[in-house]
């Protein structure tokens, strides 16, 4: 059960992450062109695989109470962020991620910006390019090094992420234009909860908790958490006064 | 220096994110767990309690903040 769950939450944030990387990709490569655009998304791509290269072995060095209290708060604190983002948005106080509009601004930007080629490559590209992808794909790389590294099983934590990130590719390449219609807050909602799940559970146990029922416990967390999090929703959409802007605010 | 600051900057706003209050209220919240722990308290039931308290504190400040 674990290990499913384990591959369903590096498929979804590798999705979600994917579609923010792909519309500033597709935004660059149209305007100024696909070479340089590539290159910044090959070296960003080798990078990522550095990170967890480098990190993976690292963690899983580190003896199991240890490095489930370390991960389990780490994964805890990035699961609450990625939720908190989720359920405000879901109750309207935050703006959903518009990627027609990042696309439209990214090609603005790129057709504005000057020229300047170094090494034959086209700078602009090169580093928009290279950036986005690293920056949306550093929290992947996290999640898959530290769920996989706790898990046991880095490589299968990977399989899921490339997964999804192949399969955003794909639909990219095929529609060319940015995946405006992926449920993205549901995918991020989704990813929250299973974050918030396995944190809670490995840095408890990490702090010398036994579970009730052992992994079954899992189940009743993450149960728990829904429960909370639509409660939340619910609460923030029915209070009186909301404002009928929601705040635009990144990530 | 600007660009350890930027670093620093960067590492923080990954890991921690918009309210550091929820990373202080997860520390807290396993700094108790394990005294309980280790004094034979059984406290499964504490860190889904905090944490959820936590979390509807945070949202709950983002609302009257906007």
């Amino acid at each position: 059960m674990t290990a499913v769950l384990l591959v369903v939450a590096a498929y979804l944030a590798s999705a979600v992450e994917a579609v923010e990387a792909l519309t500033i990709v597709l935004a660059v490569g149209i305007t100024r062109g696909w070479r340089s655009t590539l290159v910044g998304v090959g070296a960003a791509s080798l990078a990522l695989a550095v990170v967890v290269a480098a990190l993976g072995p690292a963690l899983t060095a580190l003896p199991i109470s240890s490095l489930r209290i370390v991960v389990g708060s780490l994964l805890l604190v990035f699961g609450l962020q990625w939720l908190r983002k989720a359920i405000l948005r879901s109750s309207g106080l935050k703006s959903l991620h518009d990627e027609e509009a990042t696309f439209r601004e990214e090609s603005e930007a790129a057709r504005r910006a000057g020229d300047r080629t170094v090494e034959g490559l086209d700078w602009y590209a090169f580093t928009v390019a290279f950036k986005g992808v690293l920056l949306e794909g550093l929290e992947v790389a996290f999640i898959v090094v530290t769920f996989g590294s706790n898990q046991g099983s880095i490589p299968l934590a990977a399989v899921g992420a490339a997964a999804a990130a192949i399969t955003v590719v794909i639909a990219g390449v095929a529609a060319r234009a940015p995946l405006s219609r992926v449920p993205e807050n549901t995918m991020k909602y989704s990813v929250g909860l299973l974050l918030t799940t396995f944190g809670t559970f490995w840095a408890a146990e990490g702090a010398g908790v036994d579970w009730p029922g052992q992994d079954a416990a899992l189940l009743g967390l993450l149960a728990f958490y829904v429960v909370v999090s639509r409660a939340l929703v619910s609460i923030l959409s029915e209070r009186p006064g909301r404002p009928r802007e929601p705040v635009e605010e990144a990530g | 220096m600007s660009k350890l600051a930027a670093l620093g900057r960067f590492l923080y706003d990954f890991v921690v994110g918009d309210d550091w209050r929820v990373a202080v209220g997860v520390a807290v919240t396993l700094a108790v767990t394990a005294l309980l722990a280790h004094s034979g308290v059984s406290a499964w039931w504490l860190p889904p309690a905090a944490i959820a308290a936590v979390l509807g504190m945070s949202v709950a400040r983002f609302r009257h903040r906007i």
